[in-house]
């Protein structure tokens, strides 16, 4: 390994539960915050800010809310991009019923809506379990959807049932809109996304993290140990939500500027869960680390075929992504079903005692 | 979460106790019209041959099962049924015969899930963590420690208990129920799969359990050393229905239960 | 109080007024009952047989529909390309077994769940970069399907049954039929309920899990072949039909995973349901409540039977 980990003893239970136990690490992740929030936007093109960076940092967010609930609680969700509408679409509200007050607030308050609607579509999930719960929140998912059309009050009635995202500034400095720089946009994104991280890893380390897997584990046994299971399900869908709900109004908000109801549609869903199952299902890096792969990976093909100058449209990238994308979630399952996450720290294993083998 | 209530029981007198007890799914009775009680301090085996309704038994005073007849009484509470919850804040605790860990999880973290009950800050302080909810996270820390020594399960604190030795697994499932600190403990089948030291071992705790702790045990278990050893008092149990009850040297030589073991058709 | 009218009311009196409408509304919910049931069929073989929830079942409905018509857009005689489909789905079957059932023999249910996720996806990315993205005909003429309808005088009004729908139900009640017995009566159909219920077990009295794998995702492709064939028989083959597929769904919850019947049942009272909805209450709230309408009677039927109407109650042991 590049740094001995050995050695670093914790004389308090507090420090050896900390984030990043081990002096290296804590530095190294000073180093990646550093580089993420100021080299960056010094050295890289606005291109890739705007249609790699950002877009991964707000899908890696919603894979988070999506982790949350499937990965640590350990029930089955198919309703994701169904939340990250109710973002959307509340913040779009707020924003236009209330222009005179901050963005960041109301993206924040979008999300509160996304967990209310998160109760009430977890609702269920005391009596129905697994698959079935699955099954139900399809509902959801298609509910959402239909709303998202057919209620015009929710686009204000916009003739194409799109919503235009207006002007917003912070200090004076536009960050909404289309006067917005993908720069100020980019950290904005980034600023959300590793405080909200960083509270839900607080979570994980917790109780609550504790009682989240105990209910995904063996929730008979939870019960018996006293925790309650209802209780702790829906708070699960409501944290899982409220993170959806933020990546939703972040994806319109300080994203793409616009958005359709075909945005936040089935098909979404099972993009974020492919994120979460190819990243590692129950781990935060996974969710990062699934989000750059997925959304990277059409990128990767187009530069491919640019480079070796294959005549490759749209359309046939398309369908290319979705059959290695079909593959690789076989090929994880069948290899490493804990997924990109569990690779990368059996990579560190291996780097741990390199040169030797084991 | 509210810490376990309840009067207080002294040494001795009744804990629990399970009155005319009947419990069955579909046609199926698992358990027939079955009574006795649990005094605070001792040692209590439910055994009998297999099938006989031990594990139901247990399920119902865990309030897991819902008896169709019959009442629970416990710290001087009685109802028809117990829900899981009442149980466990009423400070019952238990092992089960497969192992019912959190394979997901490490060996601490498991049995730091046994005191959730005790950790009370809320939401918001988990969110930040630091501070009210990460010094209430320390403190339970330290009273898991303590029991990790005495299971004596030091080094296999971070590791996932998916991949621990069986007997290693049933000490950490021990270690989970102890964790709730409870005023019963119920182990169902705690030395199954075990060879003569690992059995010597668990013994010991479960010795060291109800002398240092104070807890009262009732367990059920198929190795007839073991029962005499260590329980106080015996209750035996055949297809469903209670046969015998009372000390160890009484039940080893009750004729029913000989006939109830060996096999002869009553 | 208008609302409540318009709830409780007024769909009655409507349907009152003209019956024949209704009669007509409800033949529609039939037939589509009828589709979905076949799709659910699909899953129903294979979770019989393998314990496997196939996700990819609307998918291989498509995919088999599409290679047909592609067959046939190249040249092939309609019924040559039938037989050539047919192969086509024992590859697959081959293929699915091969590579992703025998890696993942005996991991949790989930898992294998998720791997038909990844099924679908491939052949949705597989099936458009063959046969292209653009919606079909399906060569229903050319197979012998018969196509106008009947009007027929009731209530006061017409019903119009589409002779392609009546040819749908038989097939489908043929095809249900047939498989009972397989399951019920034949040694194979023994050895795929040996499977379902434990791989392990099953293995260990030498049942060849492999053969019984391809032989069931087989049947469930032919399965899907006849579905597509209807189903494109009736509207164009595309790929939005893999999202209707996930119709079957509802379908499954109320008639429980492994009964054949229930599948019947639960695609009727399903297609009946949302045709019915749509059409006296679905103006009420926007049109449109076709798209989720099945989901919420599922849901709502799972809040009181978690196991649907012919499933099995799981009691969890510890």
């Amino acid at each position: 390994m590049f740094y001995r980990e050995a050695g670093q003893f914790k004389t308090t239970y507090a420090a050896d539960a900390a984030l990043f136990p081990i002096l290296q690490d804590k530095l190294g992740i000073a180093l990646i915050l550093v580089a993420a929030f100021i080299l960056v936007p010094l050295v890289a093109s606005d291109f890739v800010i705007d249609s790699v960076l950002t877009p991964i940092l707000v899908f890696s967010l919603a894979a988070i809310g999506l982790n949350l609930l499937t990965g640590y609680t350990g029930l089955l969700s198919l309703g994701t991009a169904g939340f990250m509408g109710v973002g959307a679409f509340a913040c779009y509200k707020l924003a236009t019923l209330f222009p005179g007050i901050n963005i960041l607030v109301m993206i924040v308050c979008a999300g509160f809506f996304a967990a209310a609607a998160g109760i009430v579509f977890g609702l269920p999930s005391l009596r129905i379990k697994g698959f079935y719960l699955a099954v139900a929140t399809l509902a959801s998912q298609f509910f959402l959807s239909w709303c998202f059309i057919r209620i015009p009050w929710l686009y204000n009635y916009n003739v194409s049932a799109s919503i235009e995202v207006p002007t917003r500034t912070l200090y004076g400095l536009p960050i909404t809109g289309p006067t917005a720089t993908p720069i100020t946009r980019y950290l904005i994104v980034l600023a959300i996304v590793s405080v909200m991280t960083w509270l839900a890893s607080n979570l994980i380390r917790g109780r609550i993290g504790r009682t989240w897997m105990a209910v995904r584990d063996m929730d008979i046994a939870a019960e018996l140990i006293g925790i309650k299971l209802y209780p702790t399900k829906l708070l699960a869908f409501a944290v899982s939500s409220f993170y959806c709900g933020v990546a939703g109004a972040m994806l319109v908000f300080l994203w793409l500027g616009n958005a359709e109801s075909e945005s936040f549609g089935i098909n979404q869903s099972f993009i974020i869960l492919f994120m979460v199952i190819i990243g590692g299902l129950g781990s935060l890096l996974g969710s990062f680390l699934g989000a750059a792969l997925i959304w990277g990976l059409p990128i990767v093909l187009r530069s491919a075929a640019a480079t070796f100058n294959l005549p490759l449209n749209a359309a046939t990238v398309e369908q290319m992504t979705f059959m290695i994308l079909g593959a690789l979630i076989i090929f994880f399952l069948i290899v490493e079903p804990s997924g990109l996450a569990r690779l990368w720290q059996i990579g560190k294993q291996k780097l741990r005692v390199w040169p030797f083998p084991y | 979460m509210r810490a376990p209530t309840g009067p207080e029981v002294a040494v001795g007198d009744v804990l629990l106790s399970v009155e005319n007890v009947s419990l069955a799914f579909g046609g199926v009775k698992a358990v027939s019209d079955v009574s006795f009680d649990i005094r605070k301090g001792e040692i209590r085996a439910i055994i009998g041959p297999n099938g006989a309704g031990k594990t139901s038994m247990l399920n119902v005073i865990n309030g897991f099962y819902h008896p169709q007849d019959g009442r629970i009484t416990f710290k001087g509470q009685t109802r028809g049924q117990m829900r899981p919850h009442d149980a466990a804040y009423g400070g019952i605790a238990r092992t089960f015969q497969n192992v019912a860990l959190f394979r997901g999880m490490t060996a601490l973290d498991n049995i730091m899930t046994g005191r959730s009950l005790r950790m009370r800050r809320g939401f918001i302080w988990q969110l930040l963590r630091h501070g009210p909810a990460l010094r209430e996270e320390v403190e339970h820390r330290h009273r898991v420690e303590e029991i990790i020594d005495f299971l004596k399960i030091q080094e296999i604190r971070r590791v996932p208990v998916g991949r621990l030795p069986y007997g290693l697994q049933k000490r950490v499932e021990l270690g989970r129920a102890l964790a709730m600190e409870p005023e019963l403990l119920l182990l169902d089948e705690p030395m199954a799969g075990m060879n003569i030291e690992e059995k010597e071992d668990m013994s010991r705790f479960i010795l060291d359990v109800n002398d240092y702790y104070g807890t009262t045990i009732a367990l059920i278990e198929h190795d007839m050393g073991v029962v005499m050893d260590l329980s106080d008092r015996v209750v035996v149990l055949d297809h469903g229905i209670k046969i015998a009850d009372g000390t160890p040297d009484e039940v080893k030589n009750d004729k029913t239960v000989i006939d109830a073991y060996l096999g002869v058709a009553h | 109080m208008h609302l409540l009218y318009q709830i409780f009311i007024d769909p009655f009196v409507q349907m009152g007024t003209a019956p024949d409408l209704l009669v007509q509304t409800l033949w529609e919910g039939l037939v589509a009952g009828v589709l979905y049931s076949l799709i659910a069929l699909g899953f129903v073989l294979i979770f019989k047989a393998s314990g496997v929830f196939n996700f990819a079942q609307g998918i291989m409905v498509v995919f088999a529909a599409l290679a047909l018509v592609g067959f046939y857009q190249h040249g092939v005689p309609a019924f040559l390309a039938l037989g050539l489909t047919v192969v086509v789905m024992l590859l697959l079957a081959f293929a699915v077994e091969r590579l992703i059932l025998r890696p993942l023999v005996n991991q949790p249910d989930i898992i294998l769940f998720m791997a038909t996720f990844g099924l679908t996806y491939f052949l949705i990315g597989f099936g458009e970069l063959i046969f292209g993205g653009d919606p079909k005909v399906m060569i229903s003429s050319q197979l012998g399907l018969p196509s106008g309808s009947y009007q027929i005088k009731m209530l006061g009004g017409f019903v119009q049954l589409q002779k392609i729908d009546i040819a749908a139900a038989i097939i489908a009640s043929l095809m249900v039929a047939v498989l009972a017995i397989f399951f019920q009566k034949t040694r194979i159909g023994r050895a795929l309920r040996a499977v379902a219920d434990s791989h392990r077990a099953a293995l260990s009295v030498g049942i060849s899990l492999e053969q019984i794998w391809v032989i069931v995702w087989f049947a469930a492709g032919i399965v899907a072949l006849a579905t597509g064939i209807m189903w494109g028989a009736r509207s164009n083959v595309s790929f939005a039909l893999e999202i209707i597929a996930l119709k079957a769904l509802p379908v499954l919850i109320l008639g429980g995973f492994t009964s054949i019947p229930g599948a019947i049942v639960g695609g009727i009272i399903i297609g009946v349901g949302e045709k019915i909805g749509e059409f006296y209450w679905g103006p009420l709230f926007g049109s449109g409540i076709e798209d989720w309408l099945a989901y919420v009677i599922a849901l709502v039927f799972l809040l009181f039977r978690p196991q649907g109407l012919f499933g099995e109650r799981i009691i969890e042991r510890i």
